[in-house]
């Protein structure tokens, strides 16, 4: 059987092969705008996940804290206006924590909730003394938040009794190692002796100086908040919806609660202005294909007048010539999309085997989303169509009488 | 008295209508061609030939009178009805052969019906075979028109022309490119196909010789019909 294209598509196909010169023009031009926006497409996705990544290493997507303390202060006798000054917050506890806990844990998107102390404390050792704090959590549910045992050098991450995880910035500076003693001491005179069962390194030489895990009972009595906590950290399924399930949570509770995405501000308006841009590149790149595609096909519609107007006088209609200059500039954007995803990957490939972080690892992975090629096939396409469009009215418009008069 | 393959009643063509310019080239054209007939348009350089052939072929409209096809009125058919009464009901042939370079001859052959139908089918390409081999090109069907000689380029247009039987051939100088052997062998053919399926054929020609061998001889002197006569007299 004789694989049989009807009579646009057929055309269309002919047309582009015979004009090999002008096919493999708008061709080159197509892929190579295609691979320029799928590979910064996908650099920059992937760079971007990687520093958000980086940065929820380390951070609940969503805290949940006490409400803050104001100080009132009435004006007038009335008490018609008042001001409200900030005042110091004082270590204090979410009121039923467990309630709200479970509040949240309810609600749609959050997958995980751990309750955790916190507070200011001195490690000491020997003559040294660092500034640390003192976190207290329920190490099974406290993974769920930060991947902790992702980041262990040594030992577990888990904590009971005084067996407590530190960080390996202040293991180094005290000169501790694994089951080591160590005292910490509290601004209320309180101290304890832990053992250290587990050391961790989170890549961020802050954290490793400061964090100590210890139990939730501990940290409560340490703290002088029995049966207290001082925040809820939580972890939403997409992170880009932490907002909202943030914005949710306070109206529900009038707690404090701030998400990821309010914390690292700055760094979500870099990440967007760098996706600005990357867009701004984007459409001046759809703009010069289109124009590249229409210009030559403008250019095919005129060489071709005569064969449009033969086939006019043939009984083809004036739809029919369109569709067989709709279908050239699809055809490119289509064939252009695919070389240029083949292209992006080729680029991907070298450049990630050139760029390599400090550590000797690629930059970025040479890996191409199958949502990118695909984002390619239906942009590229649908670029080509309406490329066309102009030459292709041009094209149906045509007088079939000049053509074959001449 | 069957009807007319078609009829014309004070058929006029103005260029340029309503500027400055405007050039009327012909003037109240009454004709009818029936079934089977065989007729050749004659006249001077200018004369009006094959403006007049092109707005039988529903290639251009008429400024004024009446053209009927088959006993149909064109005047109020659609862009679209005047498109596919023409792909389905006449057939070119033309000077220059006019075939598209980027198809086969079989291919040339097949659009007709690729176009009527929106797509080749077995029978179209049996058909479109049957006409080459009719034409004395099975051999080279499958040749690019540029791998043709002219004399060949033009049995290809005839083949074409004849792909869909039309009720009427069109042919503007069918043979004004060629020497007079090949011209003899092309109106030979045109002839022979005229007589095997009775339809209706009018021919452009400059050539009195082949003028004569036909039926009846039209004769076009700036834009009117000067006489109209059957050819033996
Ligand atoms: N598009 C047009 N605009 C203006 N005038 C035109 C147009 N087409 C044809 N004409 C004029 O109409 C007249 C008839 O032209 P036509 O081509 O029908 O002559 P013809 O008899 O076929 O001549 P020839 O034997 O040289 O082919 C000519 O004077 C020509 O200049
Ligand atoms: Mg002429």
């Amino acid at each position: 059987m004789k694989l049989r294209l009807p009579f646009a598509p057929l055309v269309a196909l002919r047309f582009l092969r015979e004009g090999r010169m002008q096919t493999l023009l708008i061709l080159a031009g197509t892929t190579g705008g295609v691979a320029v926006i799928v590979f910064l497409t996908q650099l920059i996705t992937q760079l971007q996940a990687q520093i958000v990544d980086r940065v929820l290493g380390s951070q609940a997507h969503v805290v949940i804290r006490p409400a803050e303390e104001a100080n009132r202060r009435a004006i007038d006798e009335a008490g018609f206006a008042s001001i409200i000054e900030p005042r110091a917050q004082r270590l204090r506890s979410i009121d039923q924590w467990e309630n709200i806990a479970r509040l949240a844990a309810d609600m749609p998107g959050v997958t995980a909730v751990s309750p955790v102390v916190t507070g200011p404390a001195f490690a000491v050792r020997g003559q040294a003394s660092k500034s640390v704090a003192l976190m207290g959590v329920d190490a099974e549910r406290y993974r769920r938040i930060v991947r902790m045992e992702e980041y262990m050098v040594a030992g577990r991450f888990a904590v009971d009794g005084t067996r407590a995880v530190i960080g390996s910035e202040l293991a180094k500076d005290l000169g501790i190692r694994m089951d080591d003693k160590l005292r910490v001491a509290l601004p209320n005179g309180r101290d304890e002796l832990l053992q250290v069962g587990g050391i961790f390194d989170i890549g961020n030489k802050d954290l490793n100086r400061r964090w100590i895990f210890v139990t939730l009972p501990l940290a409560q009595s340490l703290l002088d908040l029995p049966g207290g906590v001082s925040n809820l950290d939580l972890t939403v399924a997409d992170i880009f919806e932490a907002q909202p399930v943030a914005d949710r949570l306070r109206g529900a509770t009038s707690l404090t609660v701030e998400s990821w995405m309010q914390t690292n501000a700055q760094l979500l308006a870099a990440l967007r202005n760098q996706s600005v841009s990357n867009n701004l590149i984007r459409s001046f790149v759809v703009i010069i294909v289109a124009l590249g595609i229409a210009s030559v096909l403008v250019v095919s519609v005129v060489q071709k007048q005569k064969e449009i107007g033969i086939l006019r006088a043939m009984g083809a209609s004036r739809g029919m010539i369109l569709q067989v200059f709709l279908i050239q500039g699809a055809v490119v954007g289509a064939v252009g999309s695919i070389l240029g995803s083949a292209l992006a990957f080729t680029l991907l490939n070298v450049f990630s085997a050139i760029y390599r972080n400090a550590d000797g690892q690629p930059l970025f992975a040479a890996e191409l989303e199958p949502r990118f090629i695909a984002m390619a096939a239906v942009v590229a396409t649908a670029v080509g169509l309406l490329s066309a469009l102009i030459p292709a009215r041009r094209a149906a418009r045509m007088d079939p009488v000049q053509a074959i008069r001449s | 008295m069957t009807t007319p393959v078609i009829e014309l009643a004070g058929l006029t063509k103005a260029y340029n209508l309503g500027t400055p310019v405007e050039t009327e080239v012909l003037h109240g054209i009454d004709l009818s061609l029936a079934e089977g007939e065989f007729a050749a348009l004659i006249g001077p350089s200018g004369s009006g030939k094959s403006t007049l052939l092109n707005i039988i072929g529903l290639l251009e409209r008429p400024t004024g009178g009446r053209l009927s096809i088959g006993g149909r009125d064109t005047a109020s058919l659609s862009e679209a009805e005047i498109t596919q009464l023409r792909g389905r009901s006449i057939g070119f042939v033309f000077q220059f052969h006019h075939l598209l370079p980027a198809f086969t001859a079989l291919e040339n052959v097949m659009m007709p019906t690729i176009i009527a139908r929106g797509r080749a089918d077995d029978e179209a390409e049996a058909t479109a075979l049957e006409l080459l081999d009719a034409v004395g090109l099975k051999a080279h069907a499958l040749k690019k028109p540029a791998a043709l000689s002219g004399g060949q380029q033009q049995r290809v247009a005839i083949a074409r022309a004849l792909a869909l039987r039309p009720r009427l051939i069109l042919a503007d100088e069918p043979t004004g490119n060629l020497d007079t052997h090949t011209a003899d062998d092309i109106f030979a053919l045109l002839r022979e196909f005229n007589r095997q399926s009775s339809c209706a054929c009018l021919i452009v020609t400059h050539d009195p010789r082949l003028a004569a061998r036909c039926d009846r001889i039209v004769r076009l002197v700036d834009g009117r019909i000067a006489d109209d006569r059957p050819a033996s007299t």
